[in-house]
């Protein structure tokens, strides 16, 4: 006999079908999981595209020149910056910064054009309130790249050796900076985890608070087929979920594609299974919609804490560290990174997507022994 | 198999403290009709459950179709149907949706199965509704539902679990129509309610009070071992009883 038509011979066959029906006619939840996707999207990728532009930006010009102007000017024209006001010393842009007016500074010193004159390096400094690394990494790649457009353009006009000026980041507070490219992949990952868990917990949840599993487990279904049957549509809705994200963050936020989609697909649907598991499990432990959804949402905390989805795990205290070691997200996000930025495949990911096979076999087996035909 | 449907010794059965079933010894024979009679709390449903499948004794045996409940519970469910207390089928499936992921379950598929539906949506009278949600039925036709679901793989044995709270007596009346029915087919029918006039239906009652079986018999024997004039009278009297 065919895997086809055993599966059609065995019990998950019709729980399946009835799964499909009932998703089809809840059009509140089907709406949900398809919008959230893009909804996420939007926040995450143009909350993060409006932080970066326009930071509030004094400066301090000591030099006072045509050549210190120009060079300001040529900073404030990224649009990274907007002009908020002058300053007349270093002591004023510490308070200012601090007290969150202005969030970048840009710094001329007095000898800049004299050095500048000289041929000898000319040295402009930018500071950036990093204490939101989001805001603050395009706005340093942005003075840094302005600053060598400036100098090019200096080198072309006048022929000097080497490059005359050189614009130096400060990144305040916060020394590890992170792109928002990096962000906007892990959206999926994030997403994934919170639609799979909470969703499939509730869904089984729902069956008994309604009392229709009381009905269902007298019934020859194997639980098997019962888990079976409910996770299979969950799996299809998770992969028009990373299609979504991925379809929108390339067209809205150029998200680039390096890897094979093959890649990212197939070891995507083990991470979809992994957190269907979690889901499961947590069906298993609670007796209400409302605790199953507390119970996401706790289990929502740490992955969006420490999978490494907002801040690099390498800056984490060791057990922060060993903690994100047990998240399926964890592994995930590097491989979403590795194949849509990096342009990596198997053949450097293979620790991470063994991982999460091992991390579905584990949640999947251990929710199906938990679950039982009783109605205790 | 023996003559026995359904046969049970000491079965017993605590939550926590509480003894819901307490040493119960029952022997059911193949095609009857046994009412299980009590006040709330007297163990009907826990026995219910018991004989089901869906609660473990605690202590005691019981064997259902000749099947050991405990060890091949899935044998026993296999040859049983059941009607729960609340309404457990889905509001969101229509009634042939519903049907047909009852009976798929226990394997009535392909033609065959298509056909024993629709012969058991035309007893069920359903046929004209089988296009609604059953979300949308009012009770007597989501007890005839349930009833259809429950026994469209043919069971040996029914068990019915309050099965016409909240539906109309025309509806009820029916109802017990279809349970003579399968009766005279040979189907055994476990079934609790509080209605006297049920109650007088079936072919034998079992009295239960705080999970002890304290009378049985056929309807008509009962009340003058009470010393009471019907059914009823014994039935306020033991629930009386329980308040104190």
């Amino acid at each position: 006999m065919g895997l086809l038509e055993r599966l059609r011979a065995s019990t998950v066959w019709p729980m399946m079908w009835k799964e499909f029906l009932q998703l089809r006619r809840d059009r509140l939840t089907l709406g949900i999981l398809l919008g959230i996707p893009a909804v996420q999207l939007m926040l995450f990728g143009y909350a993060i595209q409006t932080e970066v532009r326009h930071l509030p930006t004094v400066v301090l010009d000591e030099a006072r020149s045509g050549e210190s102007r120009a060079l300001i000017a040529a900073l404030f024209n990224t649009g990274n910056f907007d002009h908020a006001g002058d300053v007349t010393d270093r002591a004023e842009i510490a308070r200012r910064i601090g007290r969150g007016d202005a969030r970048a500074a840009i710094v001329v010193p007095a000898d800049y054009t004299r050095n500048l004159k000289r041929g000898r390096p000319a040295l402009a400094q930018v500071i950036v309130d990093a204490a939101d690394p989001l805001a603050s990494s395009a706005a340093i790649s942005a003075a840094t790249m302005a600053g060598n457009a400036r100098a090019m353009e200096l080198v072309r006009r006048r022929g000097a050796p080497g490059l005359p000026i050189e614009v130096r980041v400060r990144p305040w507070y916060n020394p590890t900076l992170r792109s928002s490219v990096y962000i906007v992949p892990g959206i999926i990952g994030v997403l994934l985890t919170m639609t799979m868990v909470i969703i499939t917990a509730m869904a089984v949840v729902r069956e008994r608070e309604r009392g229709t599993l009381e009905q269902l487990v007298v019934t020859p279904i194997s639980r098997l087929g019962i888990m079976l049957g409910k996770l299979v549509p969950f799996l299809g809705i998770g992969l028009v979920q990373i299609s979504v994200i991925l379809l929108l963050g390339r067209v809205l936020f150029a998200i680039p594609i390096r890897g094979s989609l093959v890649v990212l697909y197939g070891v995507g649907l083990f991470f979809i299974a992994a957190s269907l598991g979690v889901g499961l499990l947590v069906s298993t432990a609670v007796r209400t919609q409302g605790q199953a959804m507390q119970l996401g949402f706790f289990y929502m905390l740490p992955n969006i804490l420490l999978s490494g989805f907002m801040f690099p795990r390498e800056a984490m205290p060791a057990p922060a560290q060993w903690l994100g070691a047990l998240l399926p997200l964890t592994y995930f996000l590097e491989v979403l990174r590795g194949v849509l930025l990096k342009g990596v495949g198997l053949e450097a990911l293979w620790p991470q997507a063994l991982a999460l096979v091992a991390f579905s076999a584990v949640t999947l087996t251990v929710s199906v022994r938990r679950f039982h035909k009783t109605i205790e | 198999m023996s003559d026995l449907a359904i046969e049970t010794h000491a079965l017993r059965r605590v939550f926590g403290a509480l003894v819901a079933v307490d040493g119960l010894d029952l022997a059911v024979r193949r095609g009857e009709v046994l009412g299980l009679l009590g006040p709330n709390g007297s163990g009907k449903t826990t026995t219910i459950r018991m004989l089901t499948g869906l609660l473990q004794p605690s202590a005691g045996t019981a064997t259902v179709a000749g099947i050991d409940i405990t060890r091949d519970p899935e044998g026993v469910r296999r040859r049983i149907g059941y009607m729960c207390q609340r309404f457990g089928l889905y509001d969101d499936l229509t009634v042939e949706e519903n049907l047909r992921f009852y009976a798929e379950l226990y394997g009535l598929r392909g033609a065959a199965g298509a056909a024993r539906r629709e012969q058991v949506l035309e007893e069920g009278g359903l046929a004209s509704r089988r296009r609604q949600l059953a979300g949308t039925l009012s009770g007597g036709w989501k007890q005839r539902l349930a009833l259809a679901c429950a026994i469209a793989h043919e069971p040996a044995l029914v068990f019915l679990d309050e099965p016409t709270a909240g539906v109309d007596p025309a509806s009820r009346r029916a109802f017990w129509q279809r349970i003579g029915a399968l009766a005279a087919l040979g189907t055994t029918i476990v079934v609790t309610t509080h209605y006297m006039d049920e109650a007088e239906r079936c072919a034998r009652l079992v009295l239960l009070a705080r999970g002890r079986l304290i009378a049985e018999g056929p309807p008509d024997g009962i009340p003058a071992r009470f010393g009471a004039a019907t059914l009823e009278d014994v039935f306020v009297d033991l629930q009386a009883a329980e308040a104190t």
